[in-house]
Parts: structure tokens; sequence; C-alpha cells
């Protein structure tokens, strides 16, 4: 594997930017789609967000009951506000979608994205790593003589700040879950 | 309580309890069991089209003439691929079909098999829903499901993909009384606070217009009535979308005609200069509004739409109500009534008059010819000797489609096929086979062009076969002539593939088709060969050649908004530059 460059902030852009970026005023916002679990649901959506040329900048998914066979799907997106108003009524319009939040706007909520990079290096720079692993509360979660696999859980804004400090220290891989959001309170 | 089948018996018993009578569909190997069942019995017609796009839209004229759901069958790959262009009209224009392929067996999908596509994947944005069924037990449950999710809230065209080996397979059969039908529930009552509050704007509003599309068919023949009620008690005027032709009569005294790219004078200025714009059951297509920015900049707007996703996706409004047409009108009425029919009678008295103004700028006047056949006067004619008849139009796509739309008065609703969304050539011959046989005594016309009609004239073989005495009304100018339009008004008049040389002699094909062809030319005969038409007791297509030439007007350009309307020809130099060239 050869490094990665990554540059800062190059993570807050979508991978799947269709958009014409100088549009007006551009809203991040965090979605929360409950569906059946069922064949096909998450291409349903993703083909969406394609299909009608929306951002998708991180999208999450997984069966969160599988006796009611529910899956969410967990997307944070960017738009105008009336482009975010269209996705979420097209979202809900997807025969298998039950519901769709707007964890942006429906209260407070927490946010977490979890993300583990490995960083090769010897000397100096390995334990500044160490150091600064501890400091972001990143667990070391595999090591080599020369490398760490550091796990780090938190907003997509801390995970950026980490993999900008490891980024001289021998950075060479990063994998991200993308955002898991919940709304606060009961 | 639950009977054992095979998947094949069970998609026939599960459309025999869904009340169907009529199957659009063409067999081939990855559905032959289903059709060995259609081959033993007798409650449900299958009709042999002659390419699956023609049963696609032969199921939608059925299902548009009827209210009821289309449905069609095909086999899988080229079957499902053939398939595709109707499904993506139908759901343009939300007309409820449910579709049945064939697929491999379940061990072989994705092995390349022979004949196997991706059904559901290409199919996914073209339907409103679909499924692959890998389970026998479960194949019953899924066709009532997707009757359901045809017609419920917004209809449209879902898929069900039926691999070989789930047909061969026995399984339990789910009635559609037991049948699951899911969350998948949208709402038909509008919310009353809303409701309240467009009221109160109809009682006070100087210039209303009632803004009406095809929701208002969608919703059924109440919804229509409802609309004739609260038309005819405000004497709001009212204009429509292509679409929804027929819901408010042409003979009606508050009606304006269309609106549109297309639409009548009276009606863009209208909804141009109102005050207070109800839009019922319509979209804000980019047809209608031309340029969004200078879309009826003076109004307030409500819209009534059972989509939530049609509300403020293109157009703001300040009334937005979430609801079913027939049951929202319902309440408008029920609350205005109970406040006292109150409206703003000097405003309106006022606004007539100003309507009146513009109505007098005849705006569909074109120059008469007694040389050549002006589709316009074609049309006249045709609308004069059918008028007071049980009488149903289809059309092509291009001029003569916005000339019948123009030039014929619909007096009901469901009389009007066409393909408005997609703007599919091809659509109005096969959808004219569909609505003729849903209404066999009927006189069924296709307004077509030349072009357009011999995208699918192969169904020409499908009328005959099924004695489907389908009119075949070819305004034939030798023309695309909506793209020779174009090019004459947007690109220098440089008429790069608008014309179709090696046009087949329509009479001759008539008589290889075994039906009877009818050709005019000159417009002191038009009359007699309509009536010759008309009393042929079969198929008949009709070429009737026309001036070649011809524009159609009124035009809005397209990035152009409604008070920018081009009436006639004289109007039209240097009237549309190169930023409105880029947009379709
Ligand atoms: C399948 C398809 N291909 C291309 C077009 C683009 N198109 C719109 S109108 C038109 C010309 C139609 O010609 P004709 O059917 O003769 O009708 P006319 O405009 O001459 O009345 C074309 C090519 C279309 N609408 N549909
Ligand atoms: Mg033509």
């Amino acid at each position: 594997m050869s490094p990665l460059k990554i540059k800062k902030g190059s993570s807050s852009h979508s991978a799947y930017d269709l958009r014409d970026p100088n549009v007006e005023r551009l809203e991040r916002h965090t979605l929360a789609v409950l569906v059946d679990n069922e064949a096909g649901v998450l291409a349903r959506v993703i083909g969406l967000f394609s299909g009608r040329g929306y951002n998708i900048e991180s999208l999450t998914v997984a069966e969160v009951d599988h006796a009611g066979h529910r899956s969410r799907i967990t997307v944070v997106t960017t738009g105008t506000p009336a482009v975010i108003e269209q996705i979420k009524a097209q979202l809900a319009r997807v025969v298998p979608v039950h519901e769709v939040h707007d964890l942006t706007v429906e209260g407070p909520s927490v946010e977490r994205e979890l993300a583990l990079l490995k960083v090769c290096g010897t000397g100096e720079k390995r334990v500044e790593a160490l150091r600064l692993a501890d400091i972001f509360r990143a667990n070391a979660v595999d090591s080599t003589l020369e490398s760490f696999v550091f796990e780090i859980t938190g907003t997509p804004e801390k995970i950026d700040a980490f993999a900008d400090l490891m980024r001289p220290l021998g950075l060479q891989e990063i994998a991200r879950t993308g955002v898991a959001a919940l709304a606060r309170g009961c | 309580m639950t009977r054992q089948m095979s998947g094949a018996k069970m998609v026939v018993q599960a459309l025999r309890d869904q009340g169907v009578d009529t199957v659009f569909g063409y067999p081939g190997g990855a559905v032959l069991p289903i059709y060995d069942e259609i081959f033993l019995q007798n409650d449900i017609r299958h009709i042999l089209v002659r390419h699956e796009q023609g049963a696609v839209h032969a199921a939608e004229g059925y299902a548009r003439s009827t209210g009821k759901v289309g449905v069609v069958l095909v086999t899988s790959g080229p079957g499902a691929t053939n398939a595709v262009t109707g499904l993506t009209d139908a759901l343009m224009d939300s007309i409820p079909l449910v579709v049945l392929t064939g697929q491999v067996p379940t061990f072989m999908i994705g092995t390349d098999g022979f004949q196997e596509a991706d059904t559901v994947g290409i199919t996914r944005p073209c339907t409103k829903h679909n499924w692959l069924v890998k389970d026998t037990d479960a194949l019953s449950e899924v066709i009532h499901q997707a009757f359901h999710i045809a017609t419920a809230g917004r209809p449209g065209p879902v898929l069900i993909d039926i691999p070989k080996d789930v047909q061969f397979a026995a399984g339990a059969y789910t009635p559609p009384k037991q049948a699951r039908l899911g969350h998948y529930q949208p709402r038909v009552k509008g919310d009353i606070e809303q409701i309240t509050r467009l009221v109160e704007m109809i009682e006070t509003a100087e210039r209303p217009v009632f803004y009406t599309g095809g929701g208002v068919i969608n919703s059924g023949p109440a919804a229509s009535q409802l609309l004739r009620e609260i038309v005819d008690a405000t004497g709001f005027p009212i204009t429509s979308t292509l679409m929804g032709l027929g819901a408010y009569p042409a003979s009606g005294k508050s009606w304006l005609g269309m609106l549109g790219m297309h639409g009548l004078y009276e009606a863009n200025l209208a909804m141009h200069g109102c005050d207070l714009m109800i839009n019922i059951g319509a979209r804000f297509d980019d047809r209608i509004t031309g340029r969004i920015a200078d879309f009826s900049p003076g109004s307030k707007k409500a819209h009534i739409d059972i989509d939530p996703s049609s509300i403020n996706k293109v157009i703001h409004v300040d009334v937005p109500i979430i609801g079913d047409v027939a049951h929202v009108l319902e309440d408008v009425l029920k609350i205005w009534k109970a406040r006292g029919r109150k409206v703003n009678r000097d405003g309106l008295e006022a606004w007539w008059a100003q309507i009146g103004q513009w109505r007098a700028k005849n705006c569909l006047a074109y120059k008469p010819s007694d040389k050549t056949i002006k589709p316009q006067y074609a049309l006249e004619r045709l609308e004069a000797l059918t008028r007071g008849m049980d009488r149903y139009i289809t059309t092509e796509v291009g001029q003569h489609q916005m000339w019948a739309a123009q030039f014929l008065g619909f007096e009901d609703p469901n009389r009007w096929m066409t393909s408005g969304g997609l703007g599919t050539m091809g659509y109005g011959l096969p959808a004219s086979i569909g609505v003729q046989i849903a209404h066999p005594e009927a006189l069924v016309i296709n307004v077509a062009g030349e072009a357009s009609w011999l995208m699918n004239m192969q169904e020409m073989g499908t009328a005959v076969q099924f004695r489907a005495p389908v009119k075949q009304f070819i305004l034939n100018n030798e023309r695309l002539g909506m793209v020779r339009q174009w090019q004459e008004l947007l690109h220098g008049e440089r008429y790069s593939h608008s014309w179709s040389e090696s046009l087949p002699d329509f009479v001759k094909l008539a008589e290889a088709f075994g039906c009877k062809g009818i050709c005019v030319k000159d417009p002191a005969d038009l009359d007699d060969a309509i009536l010759e038409m008309l009393a042929y007791d079969g198929p008949v297509i009709f070429d009737c050649l026309v001036e070649k030439h011809e524009n159609c007007f009124p035009m809005i350009p397209s990035g152009k908004p409604h008070n920018e309307m081009l009436l006639g020809e004289a109007e039209t130099q240097g009237a549309i530059d190169a930023k409105g060239s880029v947009l379709v």
C-alpha cells in the first residue's frame, strides 16, 4: 500500500459529489432512515441519491431489529434547505422506508464515527504516535515492531484532526465507518 | 385454509382474485409455465402484442381509460428490457400497472444465463416498487401487495420478477384478504387547518385560477365531479395540464383551455397574473412553469397533492395540502359552504373581463388553406364529426399531440390518453389498442404523427388479430415536425435529420396488415374521408397528408416566462436566444 495523501478537510467532501458545489447555502444534515431489512433496500436508497443528484457524505447501514426485520441507514448529506426537504420527502415515499428522521433539526443528537488508522514508523515518530493516540483516546488494536493500527471513535471532525496529526508520523491507511447517530433523550 | 398450487397457477389465481380480466403480454422461455396456466382457463383474456413495449403502453391505455390496474406479462431478459420504456412512461404519468416478468431459475441467477438480465436492478428507478420472488410460498402475497402499491397513494407501475423454478414449485396460496399489505398506506385526508386557510383565500381572492392536472383523473370520477362543483359554484377560471384534460369539461363556462408550453394565451396569462393559484393534482412541471424565477410572481399558491415529494419540489407554495384530490375537495367544499359560500364578486368580475381581453386574441387562429390540409383544420373537422360520440383519444408525441390537446374538446375524464411526462413516441398506437380492448364498443382514435406511429406500427397486427377497430389518424407532415419546429426557431433553420424519406405507403401498409387504409390530401375531401373512417367496422390507418412546415403556436420557448409567449410566425424572429436552446 502506498501512503495516502489525505488533505486536511478533504473528508468533508462527498465521494459521490454530483451537484454544482457553488450553489447557495449548503447545509449538512444527518438523516436516520428506518427501513425493512430486505434485498435491494440499500440500492433503492443509494439509487435515489445518485438518480436525483443528491450528495452522500457518509452512509452507514446495519440491521438493528432482527425480529422486526428492520435496518437503520444513517446518511449524512448536504444541500440547500429546499433540497434537504426534497431528499426527506423522496426517501419517505420509498416503499420499504418506514421512518425518516432529520437528526440535525429534530433536537440535539449525538454522532459518532469509528476509524482504523495504520501508522508505520520507528524510533521517535513511533513514540510520538503512541503519545498522541493516548491524548485522543485512540486504542492500539494491533501492533508490529514497525506499525500500529489505532482504533478511534468520535465525531468526524475529531477523526479528521487525529488523521492530520498522524500523517507526518507515518499514516499509511485509514478505514472509516461513516457516521452513526441517535437523538438525545427519550 | 391455504391451498397448495404451483407458482404459475398462483399467478393466474391471484390475478383472478384481483379482478383482472385482461393481460397484455408476450411469451418466452422463462414464463412458459404461466402461459400454460393461461391456456387452461377462460377468465382472463390475454392480448398478444407484437413487442413488449407495446404491451406496457396498451396496459397504460387500458388503465388510464378504466381507472383499473393494467397488467403485463413478459419473459426474462429481452422481454423485460423491452418493457423499460413503458415502465418509465407509466412512472412519469402515475399510471397503475402490475408487470410480471419471467426470470431464469433461482439457481442460475448471477451466472449470465441465457436471457438473464438483472430485471429488478434495471427497473428499480423506473418502477414505484419491484420484487424478485425467490420462494413460491411468498408469491401470491407479493402479487396482492403489488396491486395495493400500484394503486395506493400516487399510482405507478410495479414489477414482479418470477424465476422459472418458482413458477414450477408448489407453495401455499394466500388469498387477497389474508395478505399482509405492509405499512404502505399514504394519507388521503388533507389537513383541515390548511384546507381552512385555502378556503379563506378563496373567499377574498381577486384573481384566482384553478390549475389542475392528472392527479384529478387518477383520484377517480368523484374528484372530477367535485372539481366541477367547486369551479361552477365559485365561478373561478380553470385551466389544466395536458394530463388533466377532461376532468373539467371543455364546454364548461369557466374553462380556459390547456396551459403550458403550447397552452392557450388566456390560460398562461391567467397563471401569470393571478393572485391565488390553486394547484389540484398537478406538479409544476417545467413545461408548465417556464422560467421558475418569473413564474406567477404575484400569487399565493395552494397545492393539493397525494405525494408529499411533489410539494415544494420546484415551486414554493404557501398552502401545502397533502391528500387525495377527492377527499380534499370534499372538505374544501364543505368548509366553504359552511362559511357562507363567499367569493370576491367585484374582483372576479374584473378578472373575467381581463381574461375576456386575452381570449379575444384568439390564440389558436391559423392561416387556413384550400390547397393543403392544415393539421389544425384536420383536427377541427375530426372534432366536429365525432362530437357527442362515445369517443376516446390517444396520441403519439409531437406537434400533432399538442394540436390534438388544443383543438379537441374533452367532456369527461379518462377519455384522453397521452404520454405527458416522458413524451414517448410510439405510445399512441398500442395505447389505443389497450383502450379499445377495455371499451369494445367505443370509438377509439389515435391522433398520430407519421414518425411516432412508425415506432410501434407492428402493433397493427395486434389490432387486427383481436378485432380492435382502432382508428389511426395520422397527421402526416413527412417531418419530425416538433423537432423541425425547434430547429427552425432555435437552430437557425438547420434541419438536421428531422424529415423521413422512404415513408411507407400507408394504404398499402394497411392492406398488408389486413385492415383499411385511407389517404387524403385535398381539404375538400377531408370530411368524406373522416366519415368513411368512422363508418368502417375495423381498424383503419388514416393517412392525412398535411402542411409540412406548419408550426405549433402558441409557444413559450424553454426558459421563458408565461408572458413572453410567441403567438405566431411574425413574433418568432429573434425571440429565442442561445440560452434557451440549451434547455430541452
Ligand atoms: C422515443 C422518442 N424519441 C425521440 C423523441 C423526440 N421527439 C419529440 S417529437 C419528435 C418528432 C415526432 O414526429 P411525428 O411523430 O411525425 O410528429 P409531428 O411532430 O410531426 O406531429 C421527436 C423525434 C421522442 N419524443 N420520443
Ligand atoms: Mg410528422
